[in-house]
C-alpha cells in the first residue's frame, strides 16, 4: 500500500504544483496585462499629442481637482498644495501621497498628460510600476481622457515645490510589484465610462462624478481582508476613526428618502436639514463639494438617491436597547441641552437634533462617540462660513459619563438604540490624528 | 459670538478667562495676531494638540481671524497669581527684564513689552499663565515640538536657554500680579541692533539670522 501510495500523492503533488503555477502565471498576466495595451507602451506614451495647457482646460482641471479633492491626500498637514507627503495609514502599513506639483525631479514635472492618463486609468506610475491602490485608481479609471488631461493641465500651471515622497511604508510582501500585480489580476479592472442610455443625463453625470474622480465608494465601502473595495455586503468603510456611513443603506448614509435639495445643501454647505458632515467628510465638504456647480451637485444628488438599495443594517448586540440611566439623563441635561435642547430638538442651522438621528441610531457608534470626545465645528464652507462647535467632552466626562449619556440619547425622544458601554467609549479616547 | 465658541470654554474657560484645572492658558484680551498665528499653527502642524487640531482643522482663515478678534477684545480682569511652590528667585528676574548677554538671552521684555503684557498685535503677554504651561510652551520650543512663522525667533533664544535658567524664568512670571493695565502695549520695544527677527511677529524688527 505504502509502496502504491507513495508515487500517487507525488504525482498528485506535481499536478498541484503545475496548476498552481499556471493559476499564478494568469494571475500575473491579468495583472500586468494592460502593460501592453497600445496606450501604455513607452515608445507610444511619448508619442501622443501635446500637453494642452490652454486656460480653459485648467480652469476645468481645477474644478475637477476640487470634485476630487485631490488636495485632500496629496497635501500634507501645513505642507504646500499638492506637493504630497501626507501618511495615509492603511491595514497593510503607513503609505505617503506623492507629489504632485510639476517638480521635475520630486513631483511630476516630467511627465506627459498620456503618463498621468495612464496613472489615472491604469494605476501605474511614469516608469510602468504597479501602483499602491491606496491611489484610489479603481475610482479614476472611469475619467475620460479629456477630464484626466485638464487635471494635468492645471496641476501643471501650478508652482513647482521641490520635495520628496517619503517611502512607503507597507509590511512584505504588500507593495511589492508582483503582490500589486497578484492584487490587480484579483480585483482591478481599467474601466472605461459608459452613460447608460436609459437614465437620465443628471443621473449619468452623478454617476460619473460619484464612482470616479468623487471616489466616494473609496471611503464609503467595506474592504475586504485584501483592501479591496466589497460592496455586496452594503457595509461602510472605517477612515481614520471614523465610520464613512454606507450609501447604499437606508439608516446609514443611504439618501433614497431625502429631498434633492437637502442633499445638495448638504455637500454645498456642510449642514443640512436632516443631517451635518463631520470628521473626514467635513474636510471633502470643506475642499471639495462646495465648489460643485450647482447642476453637479443636483446630478450627484439624483444619482446618490438612486444608490440606496439596502435597509437597515440590523446589528448584533447584546446590549440592552437604551434605557437611560437617570445619571445619564442628568448628564444630558447639565451638558447637551443648553444646545440640543430638552427633548433634542436641536436649533436650525446651529445644533443638530439628536432626536431621530441617524448618526445617533447607527449601529456602529463610533462616530457618536468620536464627535462627543473631540467635539468639533461644522466645516467653515462659503454657506456656512461661521459654523457652531461643540467641546470636546474628554476634557470634562470620563468614558463612563459619555456612555451614560449617550445611551439616554439612544433611548429617549423615540429613539431605539442599543445601550453603549464605558468600553465603546474607552477604545476611541486618545484616537489618531492626521 | 460666545454662543459659536462654546467649543472652547471647557478648556480655556467661560469667555477665555482659563480654566481652573491650572493647565490650559486664558486667551481673552491676547493681542489678536498672536492668536490668529496659534490657530494657524494648530491647523498647519507647528504647533501640536490634537483636540485643537481638530477643533481648527475644518475652519476658514477668515472665520479664525474673527475668533481671534473675538477673544482679543475680552477684557477680563485677572485673578491673582497662584502661588508658587518655591519663593522665585532673583535669576528669573534677571533673565526675564535683563536677559544674560554672555550667554546671548534677550530679556523678555525686549520682546514682550517692558511690562511682559505682550505687544500689539503679535506678541503675546507672559503674565497670568499656569506654570505648567509656560514650562511646557518652553521645553516644546526647546525639542522642536512647538514652531512658529520662520524665522522663529523663540526657537532661537530657547535654544540658548538651560534648563535651569528656564525654570527660573516660568517660576517667577507665574508669580507676578498683572499691573493696572494688564493690556497688551500699543507699540513694539526699542530692541538692540543686531535683534533676531520674528516671522510670526514683523513688527519687531530685528535682523535675519
Amino acid at each position: 500500500m505504502r509502496r502504491r501510495l507513495g508515487p500517487l500523492l507525488a504525482r498528485t503533488l506535481l499536478v498541484a504544483l503545475a496548476v498552481m503555477v499556471i493559476a499564478a502565471a494568469l494571475l500575473w498576466w491579468f495583472g500586468v496585462r494592460d502593460a501592453l495595451e497600445p496606450s501604455v507602451v513607452a515608445g507610444a506614451v511619448s508619442a501622443q499629442a501635446p500637453q494642452p495647457r490652454q486656460a480653459a482646460s485648467v480652469a476645468a482641471g481645477a474644478y475637477l481637482a476640487r470634485a476630487g479633492n485631490c488636495k485632500g491626500c496629496h497635501t500634507r498637514r501645513g505642507g504646500a498644495e499638492y506637493a504630497g507627503g501626507r501618511a495615509i495609514e492603511t491595514p497593510f502599513g503607513v503609505v505617503h501621497s506623492s507629489n504632485l506639483t510639476p517638480d521635475a525631479l520630486t513631483g511630476i514635472g516630467a511627465w506627459s498628460a498620456a503618463d498621468f492618463w495612464r496613472a489615472m486609468h491604469h494605476g501605474r506610475s511614469r516608469d510602468g510600476r504597479l501602483l499602491v491602490p491606496a491611489f484610489p485608481y479603481a475610482n479614476t479609471t472611469r475619467v475620460l481622457r479629456e477630464d484626466s488631461d485638464a487635471l494635468f493641465a492645471f496641476l501643471m500651471s501650478r508652482a513647482a515645490v521641490e520635495q520628496a515622497n517619503p517611502a512607503p511604508a507597507l509590511r512584505w510582501p504588500f507593495g511589492t510589484q508582483p503582490a500589486l500585480a497578484l492584487w490587480r489580476a484579483l480585483y482591478f479592472r481599467p474601466a472605461v465610462w459608459q452613460p447608460d442610455a436609459a437614465r437620465s443625463p443628471a443621473w449619468n453625470r452623478g454617476a460619473y462624478l460619484v464612482g470616479g474622480l468623487g471616489h466616494c465608494s473609496a471611503c464609503h465601502s467595506s474592504r475586504n481582508a485584501w483592501g479591496a473595495e466589497d460592496t455586496e455586503r452594503q457595509v461602510g468603510g472605517m477612515v481614520q476613526g471614523w465610520y464613512a456611513p454606507s450609501l447604499l443603506r437606508a439608516g446609514e448614509a443611504g439618501l433614497g428618502d431625502w429631498d434633492e435639495r437637502d442633499i445638495v445643501a448638504l455637500l454645498r454647505t456642510g449642514v443640512g436639514a436632516r443631517a451635518s458632515v463631520s470628521g473626514p467628510m467635513a474636510e471633502v465638504v470643506l475642499h471639495g463639494t462646495q465648489y460643485l456647480s450647482n447642476p453637479d451637485l443636483s446630478a450627484v444628488a439624483v444619482y446618490l438617491r438612486s444608490m440606496q438599495t439596502g435597509s437597515p443594517r440590523v446589528t448584533q448586540s447584546s446590549a440592552p436597547l437604551g434605557l437611560g440611566s437617570a445619571a445619564g439623563s442628568r448628564l444630558y441635561e447639565k451638558h447637551c441641552a443648553n444646545c440640543h435642547g430638552d427633548s433634542g430638538e436641536g436649533v436650525s442651522g446651529a445644533y443638530p437634533a439628536l432626536a431621530g438621528n441617524r448618526a445617533v441610531l447607527m449601529g456602529d457608534s463610533r462616530n457618536l462617540v468620536q464627535m462627543v470626545l473631540r467635539g468639533g465645528f461644522a466645516p467653515a464652507t462659503d454657506g456656512n462660513p461661521r459654523p457652531f462647535g461643540m467641546p470636546p467632552y474628554q476634557v470634562l466626562l470620563s468614558d463612563g459619563d459619555i456612555a451614560a449619556v449617550l445611551t439616554h440619547i439612544r433611548g429617549a425622544w423615540g429613539n431605539s438604540a442599543a445601550a453603549l458601554s464605558e468600553l465603546d467609549v474607552a477604545r476611541h479616547r486618545g484616537g489618531p490624528l492626521r | 459670538m460666545a454662543q459659536r465658541m462654546l467649543a472652547c470654554t471647557p478648556c480655556h474657560g467661560e469667555q477665555g478667562r482659563a480654566a481652573p484645572d491650572g493647565y490650559y492658558p486664558r486667551i481673552a484680551g491676547k493681542p489678536a495676531g498672536y492668536l490668529f498665528n496659534q490657530l494657524r499653527n494648530f491647523r498647519e502642524g507647528r504647533r501640536h494638540y490634537a483636540l485643537m487640531a481638530g477643533l481648527v482643522d475644518p475652519l476658514s482663515d477668515a472665520y479664525l481671524l474673527e475668533i481671534a478678534r473675538y477673544f482679543s477684545a475680552l477684557k477680563l480682569p485677572y485673578g491673582p497669581p497662584a502661588a508658587m511652590a518655591a519663593p522665585a528667585g532673583r535669576r528669573g528676574e534677571t533673565l526675564a527684564l535683563k536677559g544674560d548677554a554672555a550667554l546671548g538671552i534677550p530679556a523678555c521684555a525686549s520682546c514682550h513689552g517692558s511690562a511682559l503684557t505682550g505687544v500689539v498685535p503679535h506678541v503675546p503677554g507672559l503674565l497670568g499663565l499656569p506654570r505648567d504651561y509656560l514650562n511646557a510652551q518652553l521645553g516644546a520650543w526647546k525639542t522642536g515640538h512647538r514652531r512658529a512663522q520662520s524665522p522663529d525667533c523663540m526657537a532661537q533664544v530657547v535654544r540658548r536657554l538651560g534648563d535651569d535658567d528656564a525654570a527660573a524664568i516660568t517660576l517667577w512670571l507665574a508669580a507676578q500680579a498683572l499691573p493696572g493695565q494688564p493690556g497688551p502695549a500699543g507699540k513694539a520695544p526699542q530692541r538692540a541692533p543686531g535683534s533676531i527677527a520674528c516671522g510670526s511677529a514683523p513688527e519687531l524688527g530685528g535682523a535675519s539670522p
